[in-house]
């Protein structure tokens, strides 16, 4: 018996290795550095100098714009791919016949096949002068500009993000007891109260993990305000960018990546007690 | 001997002509494009770039190894050069296109990038040198350079301390561009552009995503020059920036979209896409400003920790070739400082006042400086500007 819990040991052992050993080589050891870049120098040539100064913590404010852009679109634009893939995931899950759905999966998941660098660039065009304007222009709604605003970075975002949103829903639908529904049904309740009191709760675990995996993605997103927003819609990802690799201030540009990065551990850990709360008054009530 | 890349040489003029034409239907610039895209990761593998074809043996430059990584601007070469170097040698060349002068010295700080030849710009060379990051040049090792054929202007900042570190490629000037049929009033100067972007071109003006063009031209504007790195005229420039961001279009390097789909009447621009655009559509005029501007020369070097020296030499060597500079001309259109090349050009070429502007304007432009690409005021305002 001895034996046997030991061989279980060093399997575990075993098989953790493999994934502790990334962990700490590309997760860890990376966000150290990071961290002690962060109290250091800009060097006068560019580049990173040993020191200990609070600094570049206090040189903060001059990127609030980036911070306060981020911080606005990124739950904004995760609110609204959600309501966008929501009606999309259902359908999928629920409304449409079998023979057609994994036909219409694998309509979701083609744009991934192609880099969102040339997607994004694609919708230069849709949006630029010769796109989507001209056609305004034809019936009538002169001199409509589209690119480079914010409105056409939120398009990108909902373009980009959408399949991320779309399949945890429609996991948590498709594995919808319909019986339930039938249930409702009979109870009396109105497809809008079945909806609301039965499918929604429901798929609420779907909707969670959607949101979060968007939401994590957008707080560094850069390429799409770039593309889309013709650099003056300005994230903080932007300004990561810039500063490794245009200004090379790199204490300055750990410094923002560590906040970057508190201001989402903060806001993940608020957002998982607030489900999870949630998961476990339903699960209470329900006894 | 197997095939040489000399074969199918001379090229005729209407062969020039013919590529040219070819390249300018085809072409979208898009210097800044990867660039933007981040971290150097985009890499454009223009040719030869398939490790499985394997190379023929018996080369006229002998065994060079099989591989070469090489560090270059967007649409800055003809693929079909790059493939003849190949079929001559059996390396392989892996291109990385880079947008900026700041991302390949980032990069090359950050070290182990593997480089064997890249493309830096005159102002850049004695950064390099200091750091230590770039290599002396054995001359020997390339004997289609040819140091008496070269104009000094463009030539000249390679030599550091009396040592060689990089040879010339290709020289241009940085300037804007309009479309004449938006934009009425004629501009002439960086004072004006500013100007009309506040007002005629309110909405529709690109500036560059890049500091040394966007504060040199707002410097230039105010009357100073386009290098300074006083914290004074560095204050009074941003202002300017600051000032015109809300009547601005973009602020990106990759301007050609928005000119050519008409969202766009005026950029800050480098004159060989002031070239491709004029030639698509002629009412884009590309003006080389009064009050100053850029004038650059971008050459070949080699990075001190280059893995395939050899390749690398022989390399660069084959892309000094007046013959293959000649097909470069024809794939990217930016002039040649070397008098062998320019011989060799159509007749009309020499004329193009966008390849080779009147001597009073060339006059006012300047070369970029060293610390104009590690000041970190510059660094600094332009990042201000991005963010505001």
């Amino acid at each position: 018996m001895t034996g046997e819990s030991t061989k279980g040991r060093w399997l575990t052992v075993a098989l953790l290795t493999p994934t502790s050993a990334w962990f700490l080589v590309m997760l860890v050891m990376p966000l150290v550095v990071v961290a002690i870049f962060s109290f250091g120098e800009r060097s006068a040539v560019g580049g990173y100098t040993a020191s200990f100064t609070f600094d570049q913590y206090a040189n903060l404010p001059s990127r609030f714009t980036a911070f306060r852009n981020t911080l606005t679109y990124a739950p904004f634009g995760t609110l609204v791919s959600l309501l966008v893939a929501y009606p999309l995931a259902y359908f999928l899950a629920v409304k449409v016949s079998p023979k057609w759905r994994l036909l219409l999966l694998v309509l979701v998941i083609v744009p991934f096949w192609t880099s969102l660098l040339i997607r994004t660039y694609a919708w230069i065009f849709i949006l630029g002068g010769r796109g989507i304007p001209t056609l305004l222009d034809y019936i009538g709604f002169e001199g409509v500009r589209l690119i480079n605003t914010p409105f056409a970075v939120v398009v990108g975002i909902i373009y980009g993000y959408l399949p991320l949103m779309v399949f945890p829903i429609f996991v948590s639908l498709e594995r919808l007891d319909k019986r339930l529904l039938e249930a409702s049904n009979d109870l009396g309740g109105t497809p809008f109260r079945t909806f609301l009191q039965v499918t929604l709760p429901l798929s609420m675990p779907g909707v969670a993990t959607g949101c979060m995996l968007v939401f994590i993605l957008l707080m560094g997103e850069f390429l799409i305000p770039a593309f889309l927003g013709g650099g003056k819609v300005f994230f903080i990802g932007n300004a990561l960018v810039d500063l490794f690799l245009q200004s090379r201030n790199w204490p300055f540009g750990s410094a923002v990546a560590v906040t970057l990065v508190i201001i989402m551990l903060i806001t993940v850990s608020l957002y998982m007690r607030l489900t999870m709360g949630r998961a476990a008054d339903r699960n209470e009530s329900i006894m | 001997m197997s095939k040489s890349y000399k074969d199918n040489l001379p090229i005729t003029a209407t062969k020039l002509m013919e590529e040219l034409e070819r390249y300018r239907k085809g072409s979208v610039s898009r210097r800044h494009f990867l660039g933007v895209t981040g971290l150097g990761t985009a890499m454009a593998v223009l040719s030869s770039a398939v490790p499985g074809l394997a190379p023929r043996k018996s080369y006229a430059y002998g065994d060079l190894g099989d591989r070469l990584v090489f560090s270059t601007w967007p649409n800055y070469h003809n693929p079909v050069n790059v493939e003849e170097f190949t079929e001559a040698t059996g390396v392989n060349v892996q291109i990385n296109a880079f947008g900026s002068n700041e991302e390949m010295l980032a990069k090359l700080q950050a070290g182990a990038t593997g480089w064997d030849v890249f493309v830096p710009t005159n102002y850049t060379i004695s950064n390099y040198v200091e750091l230590g990051l770039i290599q002396e040049l054995d001359l020997s090792k390339m004997p289609n350079y040819d140091a008496g054929a070269q104009n000094p202007l463009f030539a000249g900042p390679a030599t550091v301390n009396g040592k060689v570190y990089a040879v010339p490629k290709n020289w241009g000037t940085t300037g804007f561009v309009l479309n004449s049929n938006e934009i009425k009033s004629g501009p002439k100067s960086w004072k004006d552009f500013f100007e009309v972007t506040m007002a005629e071109g309110s909405g529709h003006t690109i500036v560059h995503d890049y500091q040394l063009t966007t504060i040199g031209a707002a410097l230039c504007a105010l009357g100073y020059s386009f290098n300074s790195i006083d914290e004074k005229e560095l204050a009074e420039a941003e202002k300017v920036l600051i000032d015109a961001k809300p009547h601005l279009f973009a602020i990106t390097s990759d301007y050609q979209p928005g000119m050519r789909s008409g969202d766009a009447w005026m950029s800050i621009c480098w004159n060989g896409d002031g070239l491709q655009l004029n030639t698509d559509l002629p009412e884009m005029q590309y003006v080389i400003a009064t009050d100053g501007g850029e004038i650059w020369s971008d050459f070949y070097a080699i990075p001190t920790e280059a893995p395939h020296l050899e390749a690398a030499y022989a390399f660069v060597n084959f892309l000094l070739d007046p013959y293959v500079q000649v097909r470069e001309f024809a794939s990217h259109g930016y002039a040649s400082g070397d008098s062998r090349v320019s011989a060799m050009l159509p007749a009309d070429t020499a004329n193009n006042k966008i390849l080779f502007p009147a001597v009073e304007l060339m006059n006012g432009l300047e070369f970029g400086a060293a610390q104009t690409l590690t000041d970190p005021g510059r660094a600094e305002l332009i990042a201000r500007f991005k963010s505001a």
